[in-house]
Order: C-alpha cells, then structure tokens, then sequence
C-alpha cells in the first residue's frame, strides 16, 4: 500500500498526488508541477545556490537547501519555504527582500532568490556571513553588497508552520519505489532485500544522478527516519555520531578538541549541503577526496555497522579498501561513527587546501593528531586525502616523527618521507606534484601550528 | 523605487565591508527626481529580491511546447559518419532528431564572415561540438534521445595548445601587426635587453542563467523567439540564415538576462537558431535550455593568451623598445576572434608609451570550443603584457614596478599617442593613479608589510597596483550606432524602447534617467519595456561598454523630438517662444506664470494632433580606422582607472588571499554612481577570478572538466577582499561630447583586478606568474617549477 508524500510548501500542507516520482528534484516539481518559477536553476548540482530553498525545522530553525538536490521522497513530512513564501507584514516584500533590493545587492537577479532564502535562513540562524554565503555564487555584484546586506539582517520571529507527524513510509511510482523505513529493523530487512537500492542519506551525492544525469532509481532506502541513525552523544571517552546525523547538527558539538574537526568542517560544502550531507555518506561513498576521511583516520574513528547478521565494530582504517571501495556488505548499513577524544595535550589540525577557501573539493586534505610529551612527539598520526586512491595514512612520514624532537627540521623529513606513502594523480584540482608539494608543506605547517600557536598560521588567520 | 544619493545605505555598519559612492555628481536638473547623476537602483531589483522578475525560462510555456537537447561531440577532431537518428526515434517521448541535412537555410551561425557550423558536417573540430538536436515531449525525453546517439567519429590528431598552433601556422585569420619606428634598431641599442615569455587562461562566463530560446512558430513561415541574448539582431539574422528566411519573418525579444558579460553575444544566436529549427521542423513551439555542462562544455570563453617578448630599457627603467606577441587562442573558428585580438593589440601597452615597437596578435586555431567575447574583449589580455613587461624590467633593474610604469605613463615627458596614432590623456593616467596610491596608504602600508614578512616564517604579504586606459567603442566602427523609440501616452507616462538589452548592468535604468531628465520627470513615469527587433531594428550588441553611451544618446534624441513638438504646443497655447518653455519637475513652464502638468501637456498635443511618438538615432562621431595602416581613431574616448591591492600568500602551501584593494575608477560624469559602483566592484571580483582561481582544465584529449561550478571555481564571498574601496574619479567629466559627459564604465574596471596579480608577484618575487595564479602556480612558481 503506497502513502502519498506530504509536506508543508510556505506554510500549507500539500499531499502530491499518488505516483509522483519520489526521485523527481524539489526544484523540479516546484518550477513544473507546483509553477514557483521563483526558484532558480543555476547549476543542477548543488554549488550555485540559485535553488536554495529553507526547511523550517519544528523547534524554529531554518536550513537552507538546494532544492536540485532534495528529492521529493526526502522532504515527507519537512516544511518547505521558496522566494514566493516570504512576505512582509502587509503581504509586501519582506525585509530580508527590501534590505538586499535597497543595498543594491542584486544586478542580473537570477542568484537573487536563492540569496533571499540564504538570507532569511541567516537571519535566524546568525553565525559568519561567509559561511551563510559560501553556498551562493553570484557573478555580477562582487559580493559586497551583499554581504553588507547580510551583516544588518534582523529576524522576522516569524514561528515555524506545524509540522505533520510522519513515520515510516513507502512512496510508488511507475517503475519505483521509495522505502522510508523508520525502524532499525525494518532498515535492516529492507537492505538485505534489495541489494542494489540506493541507500539515501542526506542525497547530497546521489542527488546528483537525478538532478544533473537525470536518473530515476527503481528501489531507494531512504536513512533519515531511523532514530539509531541520528545518534549524537558525547561522554568523556569521546563522540558517537550516527551516520545519517547531517553535518548542520554535528558541527555545534565538534568542540574543545574536536574544535580544529570543526573549523574544517565548517568549509565542507555550504550551509546548503550541510544541511543534508551526513558522515555516514561521506564514509560510504569513499571518495578519496572525502574531506571528513583524513581527520576521521588520525582520531581513529571506529564504526559500528548493522545488518540482519547482527552487529560489528570496524576501524575506519580497516574500512576503507580502495579507490570508492569499503569493507560494507551489500546488506549492510553504518549505524554509528565512534570519535575517541584526543588525549590532554594532544594536537589535532585538520587541514583543506583547494583553489577557493568555501564550498570547494580539496586538492589535499589531511588530517593531523599530535601526542607531544616533553618536547618529543610521542605518537604521530597523519592521514590525507586526494594523495591516492583513498583517503591513508601516511605510516613513513609518522615513523619519522614518532619520538622526535618538536623541531622543524623533523618536519622536513617527514615531508621528505611523505613521497613513499603517497601516490596523487594529476587532475583539475591539482597535478601530482603541485599535491605533494602542498601535503608536505602542510607537514611543515604542523611544526608552526604547534610551536608557535600565536603566529596566524594560514592566510585565512589574517 | 526612487531614492536620493543621501539615502544610499550607510556603507560602514558593523562588519561591513566598506565601499564608498564619492563619484556622485549633482543632478543637473535637481529637482527631477531620478534624473541624470542620481544613484537609483536597478529598476528590477525589488522584483529580483522577490522572485518576480521573469526569466525565460519562467514564462508561462505556450500550448503544445516541445523541448529540445543537444548531442554534442565526444572527440575534438575527427571525421563524423551520418549519425543514424533511430536510437532517439526509439525512444518515448522523442519526437524529431535534426540533422544537418534537416536544415532548409544554411549550416552557418558566424557572427563575422561565414563558415561556422551550427551541426557538425562531416567533420568534428572540438570536443562539445553540437551534432545533432533532438526533440521531445519533455525534457528530458529530448535529453535522453540525445545521449541515446552513437556518433561515429574516426579521430583526428587534436591541436591542443597555442604554441602547437603557431608551430603549425594554424589561424583562423591572419597576423595583425602594429608597429612604431625601427624596433630591431631600437632594441639593439638599448643598454639592457630582456626576454619574458608567460601565460594567461581563458574563463567561463558563468552567467548564473544559462543559455536559453523558445522559438514560436506564426504563420506564414514567422517565427517568434524569445532569447536570452546581448544581440537580438544578430539572433534575428542567424535564425533568418538557418530557416532561410527573410529577417521581417524573425522577430527576436529580450526583457533581461540573468547575466551575459559576453557569453550572449554569439552564443546565443546559434542556441536560438537550434530552437528556431527545431519548431519549423515540428510546427510547434520548441524550448532549448543548455544544463550547465553542456553550456560549458559548447560555448565559448575568454581567449587564452600566450605571451613572448622582448623589451630594451635603461637603468632608470625607460623601456625604449619592445618586441612582442601576442598569441591568442581563437579555439576551431573565428567567431569574434578579430575583434578581440584587435582590442589587446591596441591595449598592450596599457597606460604607457614605448618609443619604438613591433607588436603582432595572432589568432591561432586550436581544436578546442570558439572562443568569444568576454567583459573586456581582448582589452583585459593586451593590458596583461605591459604589466608583465614592466615587473621584470623593474625587477632587472632594480627598481619598483610602479617607480618603472610612472617612468613610462604615456604624456608628460614621453609621448602621448598610442602607436596607432590616437592621444591618451597623460593628466589623467597621473591622476588616477596618485589617488589610488592616497587612498591606500601606499608608503605606510610598504612599510607595514615588510615588518610582516621580516617576523613572519612563510606567510608573505605583497603590494600590487594597476592602472589603466581602456578604449571606449566598437572596434568595427560601423557598429558605434543605436536606436530608440519613445512614446508619450496622453495620461503623459512614457514607454521607453531601445535596442541594449539588460543583463543586470543597469543599462534600463540609466537611460530611463535620461529620458526622465530630457521631460523634466520622474523616471517612475517612464515604462521600460523589453527589447525587440521589432521595435528598434539594425541594432548593435549590447557590449564594449557602449550601452549607456550609445542608446542613451538614441532615447535622448528620441525624447528630445517629442519635447520640441510638445514645447511648440504649449508655446502656442500661451503665446512664448519654444524655447522659453521648460520642462522639470513634471511640468512645462515659461516665465514665472505659465505651468501645466506634462500629462495634461501631452493630452493637449494629442488634441493638437501632434505626434507624441519619435524614433531617435545615434551614430558615434569622429572615429576611424584604415586597416591598411593599422592607424587612426577607433575609441571615441578613454576610461582611465588604478588600483592597489595587497594579498598573503602562505609560502608552503600556496594559498592566497587579498586582504584589501584601493580602486580609483573614471566614470566622467557618471549617470548612476550605484549602478556604476556595482559596475566596478563586480568587474574587479570577476578579473580576480580571471586571474587568480578559475582555471579551465582540458585532458590530454581535449575534453575540458571543469564543465560545472563544483570544479570551475568563480569567486566566493569571502574571496572579495575584506577591505574594498572605490571610489569614482570626482570632477572628470569626460572630455568627449558623451551622453551627459558621462564614461562607459562595464569592462574598464575587470582591468583593475591585474593589481592582485602584480602584488602575488610581489609576495613571492619570481620572474614569471601564469594565470589564473592558482594556489598550484604560486607555490610552483615558488619552487622555481
């Protein structure tokens, strides 16, 4: 028996009719079906920001998304808010939409909307302005407008729409089906039953088939309705992230040591795909250029995985196989990530070097965790990525720090060194060599960020 | 939507960036609201912020309106079988596959000269290449049928690289030259020589909205398009050549782009005649939208340059002589490419003057997409090899690059004309730049950096500058011409039309200023009203900077001639003189006692029978150019602008950063100081992007991949440099008798973005830095690799 998909659109409950495909793009259905033509495509794959549009959470919070990457099956039971949705208090333009006309924050118009709803979401939600606006391109303005525009935003205090309460779900549609199960169990039988389904967590990379290569899958497994999946607890031995947990509601709770884990996630993406990317995604896809992977390997990160076989515990080290290769049975599913907290007096630096410092894929990434006792270091574990066909360790360059003296010249041989753990291809974000020459740069740049923690140790601490 | 320069935001709230608007000169008519000078907003800026302003693709779809998607080319050169349509046709959904063979004109979109295919014919020239149109029910029907096409290609041996091409004297038209005095000579005799050779990228335009069409069939063989273009005629003419039809059949309309700077000039013409066929084909209205990628992937981009010279100086840093090419890389065809390697041949010397010299452009043909105008049109690469020029002089001499560019600002005691014969203005290249160096602090900042890098172990900070001249007019002289038309309504509104086309520069709105200050009125009165070729016909592009400048002076000869006809009927009724009545502040008034309403004015003509309607026209006088000498006067006049910046650049890594930038731009009198410092900041952040971080990254195959912003990166918010400031040059009307004595303001300021490029060469001290100076180059220009 399939459920129709309801969500609330600014403000109205809206049932979609029986056999929509639960894999069309929100910004499809809102620029066909819905005829919000206010949204716009710029890109089809979640970089632009032209199609951001704000799920209105329940407690009053608001996540801004690419309406090209969210698929209808995700959004049951969410509240949606395009452009056509924000109104001031007489039914005129709302502030946020005056403020950025005003500013002359708009040339061309067609980033426009989607800034408006980045604005409105930032609004609320306050925090950097570059990190509100690091999911929007515009290429008229030059930004600065806008950012002046996002610096005055005050809150419209408006409360958030009810919400409906769903549960689990199953969507058809011809040729499709789209299981949104809301029980570990029901998850687990669902995975062994249907072995090439996607499995969806935040689609920030699935997405992309439908948006962009325009792909209809005939089973998805959707992740988010699983109460074991978006697990978040801290105790004193450290983390436990469940894997469908977006990236928005880990990143408060990356503190204390987990802070540097935290910065770096901060120029994961954008505001937009934090709001849906998950680490449980980020691990199962593997990708070598993965930005959560490298510092997940220096702290250790162990994973807790499920299947109707039961339950095991996995290093990620051991984990990750190859180039998007894991060690995940086809009936499988990462329950949890495990982050031990780092030991007192321990370094972690978590490092991204790319061609822009927001919403850019790596070159070269790392991940660094420093054990320094008495002026030696007592235990090294450095891990990149974009430096192989998956995300490492480097074992010849932390042999080389291992017991040596905090001294720069340890650095350099561990740069030295790092030429026999790695083996980069040369591609778009950077040629061979250009990444070795950067990853052992940022081994050089270890030395400083631990000796001198009082000199700006990036171009960014400017 | 009316707002006076004192109620322009406060630029400086609490973690603001800051910008100043000091250009804003007073209204000559003060109390017409809106008039000329003031700082209004773009007309549709509220509509933008709201999502009301309609693109095309948001227009309500017509009845039966089929869509229709490209099969592009796979391989960059190779002999193309007929493609057999039959796995398209298979599929659902798909209802026609055109071929070249299904068009009834001529395969031929050039936008100059001819020979340029729209559908590959036998013969595949770059990697993207269009080869077929498929049309389905749906979209994405029409995109599956077209990735359903097996073409057959069997490959040729790609020409990849510029230096391949001149290696193969492969052109898509012959050297141009430029030269001055005994170059050889001169450089022989010159107490030092160097040589430099160095690179600059293309770019993407990445026009947030991508190209798109919508093709109406009428009847009787008419066909109404809709394009997202800067060149409605030339739309008109390339849709009339592919259906073979006359050009009044082609009616072409434009209400706005969702950016252009370039990329809808050419491009947009053979993207609406794919439409266009695609609905004479099937007799029902056809849409075709390019995605992202295969936007990318089909159209053309900025020219790469490569570079090589060699310059004879002394030790004061006078450069005497200088002996260069500049190799352009046109891509398989000609599109603009004349054009473009004729602006840098007349701006490679920037803002200087050399005494003896013997420049060559060349226009190599490379099995890559055909390159096309991009903001600043060739400009922006000619300006790139003084720059270059003058950095390593100073570095072997020893001296500042700024010390060696003032040692060699054209004026003054060198000389003023350019090698092809026209005067720059030396009092206005010293001004622009003494104020910019003002404005930054320049000596005081000098002094700040280097304490930074004395302390600091592998962050190094660096001090560019730039300044410029650019030349303002079409370089094919026959295009410096616009027209307009007005109406007045007798409620006395006004519907104003023009053959520029919006694409977010405000060009709507400054003519509407002028319009407004012609009658004396507000600009609210004035209806602005989508471009089309069937209003105002013959029209040039939108671009080169002329908008403004062109189609201002057209609504204002257009304006002008209704006034005198009006001001001849209230002269009569009250028995004056015409030109003792005056319109301002919405009323026609002579001497101290005779006023009426212009509406009411405007009723009385209709009564009158007086024709309320005018066309206007205008041609840009006292240029010329003789192709046989490479001399003359192509540029009406020149824009005059510099820049400071100052970038980090982390040593180990190669991450950089601007961390502040000073800009000085000449505006003349500008006609909106707010649209006009949207101008320039967004032309400074979009030649940043130029030159520091967009790189397009073609395989050993020719396949560009960077077809989307997840790997071609424009810049970010935080990219823009925290401190930015610019001001507009005060009290420089321009010289030439310009519309208002304002400055065309669009391209000029993409130029300034060369002071990052020239203060990363500061930071890290080497010869040579190719663009786009990505963290990849710098640290291996550091590496000495």
């Amino acid at each position: 028996m399939a459920d129709r998909i309801t969500l609330v659109l600014n403000g109205s409950p809206v049932a979609l009719p029986a056999g929509t495909s639960p894999t069309m793009t929100l910004l499809d259905w809102l620029r066909g079906p819905a005829g919000l033509t206010g949204t716009k495509e710029g890109c089809a794959e979640g970089d632009c920001g032209a199609c951001t549009v704000v799920l209105e959470g329940a407690d009053g919070s608001r996540a801004p998304v690419n309406a090209c990457l969210a698929l209808l099956g995700q959004l049951h039971g969410c509240a949606v808010r395009t452009v056509e949705g924000l109104r001031g208090p007489e039914g005129g333009p709302h502030p946020v939409q005056r403020l950025l006309a005003e500013g002359d924050a708009t040339q061309c118009g067609f980033c426009t909307p989607g800034i408006a709803m980045a604005a409105w979401a930032h609004a609320r939600e306050g925090g950097s302005v570059h990190e509100a606006l690091a999911g929007n391109l515009c290429r008229c303005t030059g930004y600065r407008p806008i950012v002046d525009a996002f610096a005055r935003l005050e809150d419209d205090g408006a409360a958030p729409p009810a919400l409906p309460a769903v549960g689990g779900a199953r969507f058809e549609a011809p040729g499709q089906v789209f299981h949104r199960p809301a029980t570990l169990a029901e998850l687990l039988e669902l995975r062994a039953a249907h072995r090439g389904a996607w499995l969806l967590a935040g689609g920030t990379d699935l997405g992309l088939l439908a948006s962009e290569h325009r792909q209809r899958p005939p089973v998805v497994i959707h992740l988010s309705a699983v109460p074991e999946l978006q697990a978040l607890t801290a105790d004193t031995g450290g983390l436990t992230i469940g894997a469908a947990l977006p990236y928005a509601r880990l990143l408060p709770r990356l503190e204390g040591p987990f802070a540097p884990l935290g910065a770096m996630l901060a120029r994961l993406g954008s505001r937009q795909i934090r709001a849906m990317g998950t680490v449980g995604g980020n691990l199962g896809t593997a990708s070598p250029i993965g930005d959560m992977l490298p510092p997940l390997l220096a702290l250790g990160a162990v994973l807790r995985i499920a299947s109707v076989r039961g339950e095991r515990e996995q290093r990620l080290e051991d984990f990750l196989l190859g180039y998007r290769r894991t060690a995940l049975a086809p009936d499988e599913v990462i329950l949890t990530i495990r982050l031990p907290r780092p030991a007192a007096g321990a370094v972690l630096a978590c490092e991204k070097v790319s061609k822009r410092h927001d919403q850019d894929i790596s070159a070269v990434s790392a991940g660094f965790l420093l054990r320094i006792e008495g002026g030696r270091i007592a235990g090294a574990r450095l891990a990149f990525g974009g430096m192989g066909p998956m995300a490492a360790r480097a074992p010849a360059a932390e042999a080389m720090l291992t017991g040596a003296l905090l001294a720069p010249a340890c650095f350099a041989g561990a740069a030295d060194e790092l030429a026999k753990d790695v083996s980069p291809l040369s591609d778009w974000r950077g040629s061979a060599a250009y990444r070795l020459a950067a990853a052992q740069g940022l081994l050089r740049r270890l030395y400083w960020r631990v000796a001198r923690p009082d000199l700006p140790a990036e171009v960014h601490a400017l | 939507m009316k707002r006076p320069p004192a109620a322009a935001p406060d630029r400086g709230a609490p973690q603001a960036q800051d910008a100043e608007v000091q250009g804003a000169d007073r209204p000559l008519q003060p109390n017409a609201r809106g008039g000329m000078g003031a700082a209004l907003r773009h007309d549709s800026a509220l509509r933008h912020t709201t999502g009301e302003a309609r693109f095309l693709d948001d227009l309500p779809e017509p009845p039966g309106l089929l869509h229709a998607a490209l099969a592009l080319s796979p391989v960059a050169h190779g002999r193309l079988s007929p493609i057999d349509p039959a796995p398209a046709r298979a599929l659902p959904g798909v209802v026609a596959v055109l071929l070249p063979a299904d068009i009834p004109g001529r395969n031929d979109i050039a936008p100059a000269g001819s020979g340029e295919v729209m559908l590959a014919d036998g013969l595949v020239e770059y990697a993207g290449q269009p080869l077929a149109v498929v049309v389905g029910e749906t979209r994405d029907a029409a995109l599956a049928g077209a990735a359903a096409l097996r073409p057959e290609i069997a490959p040729l041996p790609p020409v990849l690289s510029i230096a391949e091409a001149i290696a193969r004297e492969n052109w898509v038209l012959p050297p141009q030259a430029i030269s001055r005095g005994d170059a050889a000579a001169a450089l022989a005799a010159a107490p030092r020589r160097i040589f430099g050779e160095f690179r600059a990228g293309g770019q993407e335009h990445f026009y947030l909205e991508g190209q798109i069409a919508m093709a109406v069939p009428g009847e009787d063989g008419d066909v109404a398009i809709h394009s997202s273009t800067q060149h409605p005629t030339e739309v008109q003419h390339i849709v009339a050549r592919v259906l073979g039809c006359a050009y009044n059949q082609v009616t072409v309309t434009v209400r706005r782009m969702g950016g252009g700077f370039g990329g809808k000039e050419s491009n947009a013409s053979w993207v609406a005649a794919a439409a266009a066929l695609a609905a004479r084909r099937t007799g029902r209205p056809v849409k075709l939208r390019l995605s992202r990628k295969a936007d990318i992937a089909a159209t053309g981009k900025r020219h790469p340059f490569l570079y090589r010279w060699t310059a004879g100086f002394d030790a004061g840093g006078r450069i005497l002589a200088l002996d260069a090419t500049l190799a352009a890389d046109a891509g398989h065809s000609l599109d603009m490419t004349g054009g473009v390697v004729f602006r840098a041949i007349t701006h490679a010397l920037g803002c200087c003057d050399v005494p003896a010299l013997s420049l060559r452009a060349l226009a190599c043909k490379t099995n890559t997409v055909s390159n096309t105008a991009f903001r600043g049109f060739g400009g922006p690469q000619g300006a790139l090899l003084m720059e270059d020029v003058v950095h390593r002089v100073a570095k072997a001499a020893g001296l500042p690059p700024e010390a060696v560019r003032a040692r060699n600002f054209a004026g003054g005691e060198n000389g003023a004309e350019t090698p092809y014969g026209q005067a720059l203005e030396g009092d206005l290249i010293r001004r622009v730049w003494a104020e910019a160096k003002t404005d930054s602090g320049w000596d005081a900042r000098r002094a700040e950096i280097a304490a930074f890098n004395a302390q600091h172990p592998y962050l190094r900070r660096g001090l560019g500058s730039m300044v410029l001249a650019f030349g303002i007019s079409f370089g094919q002289t026959h295009m410096n011409q616009a027209g307009a038309l007005v109406h007045v309504y007798t409620d006395g509104s006004i519907r104003l039309n023009h053959g520029g086309t919006e694409m977010g520069q405000g060009l709507f709105v400054k003519v509407a200023q002028v319009v407004a200050s012609v009658f004396g009125v507000d600009t609210d009165r004035i209806r602005i009203t989508a471009t089309s070729t069937a209003e105002v016909p013959n029209t040039s592009p939108t671009a080169a900077s002329t908008g403004s400048d062109l189609n201002g002076w057209a609504a204002h000869a257009a304006a002008s001639a209704i006034r005198s006809r009006m001001a001849a009927v209230a002269a009569k009724e009250w028995g004056v003189a015409p030109d003792e009545v005056a319109f301002a502040d919405g009323l026609a008034t002579a001497g101290g006692n005779r006023a009426m309403e212009f509406g009411e004015l405007a009723r009385l003509a209709y009564l009158k029978r007086v024709s309320l309607s005018a066309t206007g026209f205008y041609r840009t006088p006292d240029i010329h150019w003789d192709r046989a000498t490479m001399r003359g006067k192509p540029f009406f006049y020149f824009s005059y602008g510099a820049a400071v910046a100052e970038v980090a650049v982390d040593t180990l890594t190669g991450e950089h950063r601007c961390l502040s930038a000073h800009l000085v731009q000449d505006c003349g009198r500008s006609l909106n100081p707010a649209v006009d410092l949207g101008q320039v900041e967004g032309a400074f952040v979009q030649g940043m992007g130029w030159l520091t971080c967009e790189e397009l990254w073609w395989d050993a195959e020719g396949h560009l991949r960077t077809l989307g912003p997840s790997t071609y990166k424009i810049p970010g918010s935080r990219d823009v440099p925290p401190v930015l400031r610019v001001r507009l040059l005060e009290g420089a009307p321009a010289r030439s008798e310009t519309i208002f004595r304002s400055k065309a303001v669009g391209e000029p300021p993409l130029l300034l973005a060369t002071a990052v490029w020239n203060a990363l060469k500061d930071a890290i001290g080497t010869d040579r830095l190719d663009a786009p100076a990505t963290p990849e180059r710098v640290l291996m220009a550091l590496h000495g690799r």
